[in-house]
């Protein structure tokens, strides 16, 4: 014990006259291990506290309240009451001990045990005693922090201040400079606001010291290492200035105020914080500003210089619109929201008979916004402008009149919201509809295309509103947009009228199965009048409207039997037609909704028909003569993703009934599940005959039936199918055979579980690859390479541990003489995202990153490749890593792009134009924002780029121009120097024979004027 | 543009613009020549901004593609401009950011001509004297505070 207490003496002594800050941690230490109490501390800091010098006494209190600071858990009440006592006392003394003290205070008011009073008496001596603005910032910080830990443990205290305690945080907040207290002042104002402190008499006051901040302007300083955002402080300090409807009187003026200011991000903030704090406020609130208020907003939207403003302003009114809606009429008092809404429509409403005048827009613009705000209000706007609008568009002729009319029209139909009208109320539209009605069918009529294409969306959005078109106005649109299917020759249009009916459908199936369906049946049926336009457009409407499973069940079949005819020749239908109608099938099967009925119709139905006709299409053979079209590559290509979307999203069980069919006849050769049975006994699908290609390549369509399964689902006979594919990959000489073989045993490995078989697989493949390719005689080397770089990317994409060994392989393939080109091509392949296999979207084992893994695990090998390599070759290693870089993300690109700069520029003036141009597309994101590596290479750069401005080939001279705009953008004072020579060099390409450059050298010149030049940048 | 600013015309006209040139086969065949025609020179001047609204000279239909004649074997263009009303005090700032886009964007062997649309503004020909003037462009474009003006107007829009 004594020696305790001649070490805290010791302790002590060095931190008050030793001026030795560590022992502040030691001694807490010592009180925190139960070595001394606090009492004892208090007793050994007597002779210090009670010294003459002040700045003695400041030591001492300065240890104390560090010890506390770490150690004010374990206090007792007695204790906490005393210690408060003594601070409170010690505020009074010379100033110097302030800050410590404040300190020590701020320590105590985290204590779970303060007595009760306490923390008033705290206050009001601090409120007393202390000037804060004349403190020093972390003192500021410190009386902060001191109110919030208060507010939030003894509110029932604080409020028994009552006013006193708003009054004495306004006075210690106010003129408070540093953002890192405003934001704590900012928290505590909140607080006062949202927890319902008394703010009395003092209102105006709080508003006074936080509003002065408004609007915010600041700029963090470079480097910042607090962090602190403008964004933040706008977000703190609108959410004191919009907290409560007593500030309304002070707030609303200070933003009219605000909105003249000529600086746009004090009238961004001033609309945003408009839209906040109407959400607070109530119509009586407003009353008095309305006026003010519209003036301000319409003068932002009418003369507006920015789309931000402009739509922060139409924000800010539908705000102020609904706030007015929920205000509760009394007899005696006017309607607020109609008198609003007077004022609105008196300064636009005349706007939209000028159709020619720039304010048509910004007037109709804000009249949606009053109207979107409410059902009322929607009522109120619609009832005063629709009928002129209907009536104008009856009268005037000119076709650029009316679409404006129509578009205006458009825009008040979907600032209605559907959600807002309760049940019984009348419809805000329906003593439109039939004037509406008779407006889209008439201009569905015209002939001019941009009023068709409005007035198909303007149906959508009529018919997207509940309950407002009747069964006869449906039936009237189906036969406009039948007619407009089958004879509309423009392309938008058509395009126009396919989506408009695909919306149509999702709301009135039962329609389109009565109406458009059967009619598109015989439209596809028939010989005759069909050309090849009528019969894209009727397959895309197909397409379209089939969302609903019930239309789904009728669709179909109409383009199963445009393939089966097809096939049979009894209706003639081009290659191109047949591609599409699978396109159709599978746009189906990725927007029907999963349904056991869709999932039936797909793998009961279409899946096995498909098979079918693909088989019966081969057994016929490639005889040059009457071959089906279902035999040509793009139609087989076409059916896969059909197949494998259905097996990826609808109804894993049925898919994995899907493909143990699919397994037993690509295996067996079993027929039995195939429609149209009349198949010969002896199928063997994964054995070329002979030359023969038609059956061997119809393994394609079973990548779609077994790679894309859900994970969980099991593939039957998985080792006899995977060995089988191996070897057709490797013997079949039809590059889509063996290509699709390739692709379906990767597709397969990729999901296959962990363990011994894969291992043993992999070794056994990689053997056999080998193999061939090191013989380099072998007429199946290209077919090695395929299976090669296929299962390369399968275990790449899981980060499986024999990866590496099958990529090395590759890299070392860059140096091979035939194989070298192809090599460095593949490398595109394995970076980047294959359509039909070995995706996300058919449920592929792919680890996030796995290319930026790759990268950086590979690089350096390229960079070792590329040095050691012999002249003719380099140019594979360029063309590897430009096509590695370039489908790396952007800011792996940046980062990396330091150590493989030199290699770059290299590759841009490598004479492969192939080369030069995938460089240059890696380069263009990166030149957008610059890393300080590539700044210090400017010269090199720029001579480069401006070298390949004069590449024979038009790719090229487009994409360096592309680059040399986009060098522009770089920092000033960098590319100053170059601005002379730029110029000078665009000069030329300005008289090339081809437009896209010129157009291209024309953007880039003109940016390279602006620099440097006032005015411009 | 500030609240308090009264624009000369605050509720002008407004036209269609013209879609984006449609691109042909023969446009990206490497073979072909295609030669500068009136709509490439049109599609130079027609994003040019106004000095007054935030619109372009298209929408506010000062030019148009029928009063831009161009002759590439003869190197020479001529355009003709309409000032949105007769008094329009910006026709000259406008000529002059028309003619500075075409000296920028055209290869030098052009010679460039710029004019007022006949009839359509009070004092033309003092206008037309002085865009057709090399020197007084020239001394224009020294003055920095008039080659700001320019340089806004033909600065591309930021949103």
């Amino acid at each position: 014990m004594a020696a305790d207490s001649a070490l805290l003496l010791s302790l002590v002594e060095e931190f008050v006259s030793g001026l030795q800050d560590s022992k502040a941690k030691d001694t807490a230490t010592g009180v925190k291990d139960g070595q001394f109490t606090v009492l004892q501390l208090v007793e050994a800091l007597g002779l210090s506290l009670m010294s003459s010098q002040p700045h003695t006494r400041a030591r001492g209190v300065k240890l104390l309240s560090e010890v506390l600071h770490e150690c004010y858990g374990n206090l007792t009440e007695a204790e906490v009451e005393v210690l408060i006592a003594f601070y409170e006392n010690r505020l009074k003394d010379h100033y110097v001990i302030t800050p410590p003290v404040l300190q020590g205070l701020r320590a105590l008011t985290k204590c779970t045990v303060l007595p009760p009073g306490s923390a008033v008496s705290m206050l009001r001596s601090l409120f007393q005693d202390v000037h804060v603005q004349s403190l020093m910032l972390a003192e500021r910080s410190c009386v902060y922090n001191m109110l919030i830990n208060l507010m939030e443990t003894r509110e029932a205290e604080l409020k028994g201040l009552g006013t006193d305690f708003v009054f004495g945080f306004v006075q210690s907040m106010d003129g408070e400079r540093d953002p890192r207290n405003l934001l704590l002042a900012f928290q505590i104002a909140k607080n006062i606001i949202h927890r319902g402190y008394d703010l009395g008499k003092f209102a105006e006051e709080l508003f006074e010291v936080t509003s002065c901040y408004f609007p915010i302007d600041f700029t963090p300083p470079a480097n910042d290492p607090h962090g602190i955002t403008k964004e933040e402080l706008i977000e703190e300090l609108r959410a004191v200035l919009t907290g409560t409807p007593k500030f309304a009187e002070f707030l609303l003026p200070l933003i009219i105020e605000k909105l003249d200011s000529d600086v746009q991000s004090a009238k961004q903030d001033s609309l945003q914080t408009l839209t906040a704090c109407v959400s607070q406020y109530e119509h009586k609130d407003l009353a008095e500003f309305l006026e003010g208020l519209w003036a301000s907003l319409r003068r932002e939207v009418f003369q507006t210089s920015s789309e931000k403003i402009e739509s922060a302003g139409l924000t800010a009114l539908t705000a102020l619109t609904s706030c007015l809606s929920r205000s509760v009429l009394s007899s005696d008092s006017e309607d607020s929201l109609s008198t609003f809404l007077d004022m609105v429509l008196e300064d636009c409403k005349h706007h939209l008979s000028e159709l020619d005048l720039k304010l048509v827009w910004p007037s109709a613009k804000l009249l949606q916004a009053a109207c979107s705000a409410s059902n009322r209000a929607s009522h109120i706007i619609t009832a005063a402008v629709m009928p002129s609008l209907i009536e104008q568009y009856s009268s005037r002729t000119q076709c650029s009149h009316r679409r404006t009319l129509l578009e205006v029209v458009l825009r008040f139909i979907q600032s209605v919201k559907t959600s807002q009208a309760s049940e019984n109320e009348e419809r805000v539209f329906s003593a439109f509809r039939e004037s509406l009605c008779s407006m889209v069918f008439s201009a569905l009529t015209e002939t001019n295309t941009s009023l068709q294409i409005t007035a198909t969306s303007m149906l959508t959005s009529l018919a997207q509103q509940p309950g407002l078109l009747l069964d006869s106005d449906i039936e009237l649109a189906l036969d406009h947009l039948t007619r407009l299917l089958l004879t509309e020759e423009d392309d938008g249009v058509s395009l126009a009228v396919v989506k408009c009916a695909g919306a149509l459908a999702e709301l009135h199936p039962a329609a389109f199965i009565t109406k458009l369906i059967p009619r598109l049946k015989t439209e596809e049926a028939s010989e005759q009048h069909s050309h090849h336009a009528v019969r894209q457009r009727c397959l895309s409407a197909l397409a379209a409207v089939s969302t609903q499973p019930s239309v789904v069940w009728e669709s179909t079949p109409v383009l199963l039997e445009v393939l089966g005819s097809a096939h049979t020749g009894s209706v003639c239908f081009s290659v191109e037609e047949v591609v599409l109608a699978c396109r159709s099938l599978q746009r189906i099967a990725e927007r029907v909704q999963d349904t056991e009925e869709t999932g039936q119709c797909f793998h009961e139905i279409i899946i096995p028909r498909l098979l079918s006709l693909a088989l019966q299409a081969a057994l016929q053979g490639e005889g040059s003569s009457g071959r089906s079209p279902l035999v040509e590559e793009v139609v087989l290509s076409a059916m896969v993703p059909v197949i494998s979307t259905a097996c990826s999203r609808l109804q894993p069980t049925l898919a994995g009934q899907t493909a143990s069919r699919a397994v037993s006849l690509f295996l067996d050769g079993d027929v039995s599940f195939l429609p149209d049975n009349s198949f010969p006994s002896q199928i063997q699908l994964l054995k070329q005959q002979g030359d023969s290609w038609s059956q061997s390549q119809m393994v394609c369509l079973l990548i779609g039936c077994v790679c894309s399964l859900p994970r969980s689902v099991e593939v039957p006979q998985i080792d006899q199918l995977l060995s089988q594919l191996e070897e057709m990959s490797c013997t079949c000489s039809h590059p889509l055979s063996y290509t699709s073989a390739a692709k379906c045993f990767a597709g397969l490995v990729n999901k296959r579980s962990e363990g011994d078989s894969l291992h043993s697989l992999i070794q056994s493949t990689m053997k056999k690859v080998c193999r061939e390719l090191h013989s380099t005689s072998s007429p199946v080397r290209t077919q090695a390479f395929t299976l090669l770089i296929w299962v390369s990317k399968a275990l790449l994409l899981r980060y499986h541990p024999l990866s590496i060994v099958l990529t090395d392989k590759l890299f070392s393939l860059l140096d091979d003489a035939d194989l070298g080109p192809m090599a460095a091509d593949g490398f595109s392949m394995l970076m980047s995202d294959s359509a039909d296999v070995l995706n996300r979207g058919c449920h592929a084992d792919v680890r996030i990153m796995y290319r930026q893994r790759f990268f950086s695990e590979n690089s350096a090998k390229l960079v070792q490749g590329f040095n050691a390599a012999p002249q003719e070759k380099k140019p594979n290693y360029l063309k590897a890593l430009s096509n590695i870089v370039n489908k790396l993300p952007k800011q792996v690109q940046v980062t990396e792009l330091p150590a493989l700069l030199s290699l770059l520029l290299e590759a841009l003036s490598c004479p492969d134009q192939g080369v030069q141009l995938s460089t240059l597309s890696c380069l263009e994101p990166v030149l957008i924002d610059p890393p300080p590596a590539l700044i210090q290479q400017l010269e090199a750069l720029v001579s480069r780029l401006l070298a390949l401005i004069c590449s024979p080939t038009m790719t090229v001279r487009i994409a360096s121009l592309h680059c040399i705009h986009a060098l522009s953008r770089f920092p000033e004072h960098e590319i100053l120097p170059f601005r002379a020579r730029v110029l000078r060099a665009l000069a030329r390409p300005l008289d090339d024979k081809k437009r896209l450059v010129r157009s291209e050298a024309v953007q880039a010149r003109a940016e390279w004027f602006l620099l440097g030049s006032p005015g411009g940048r | 543009m500030s609240g308090g600013t009264q624009l000369e015309n605050a509720n002008p006209v407004i036209f269609q613009r013209s879609g984006e040139r449609l691109l042909t086969a023969s446009d990206e065949d490497e073979e072909v020549h295609d030669p500068i025609d009136d709509r490439e020179i049109f599609d130079l001047i027609r994003s040019i901004n106004d000095p007054e609204h935030p619109l372009s000279l298209e929408e506010l239909n000062v030019v148009e593609q029928v009063r831009v004649k161009v002759n590439d074997t003869e190197s020479t263009v001529d355009i003709e401009f309409t000032p949105t009303i007769p008094h329009c005090s910006m026709a000259t700032l406008i000529g002059l950011s028309i003619k500075v886009k075409l000296l920028r964007s055209l290869p030098d062997r052009f010679k460039i001509d710029v004019h007022i649309t006949p009839g359509t503004h009070a004092s033309e020909e003092a206008v037309n004297k002085q865009l057709a003037d090399k020197e007084r462009v020239a001394a224009a474009l020294e003055n920095s505070s008039l080659l700001e003006v320019v340089n806004q107007c033909l600065s591309t829009r930021s949103i």
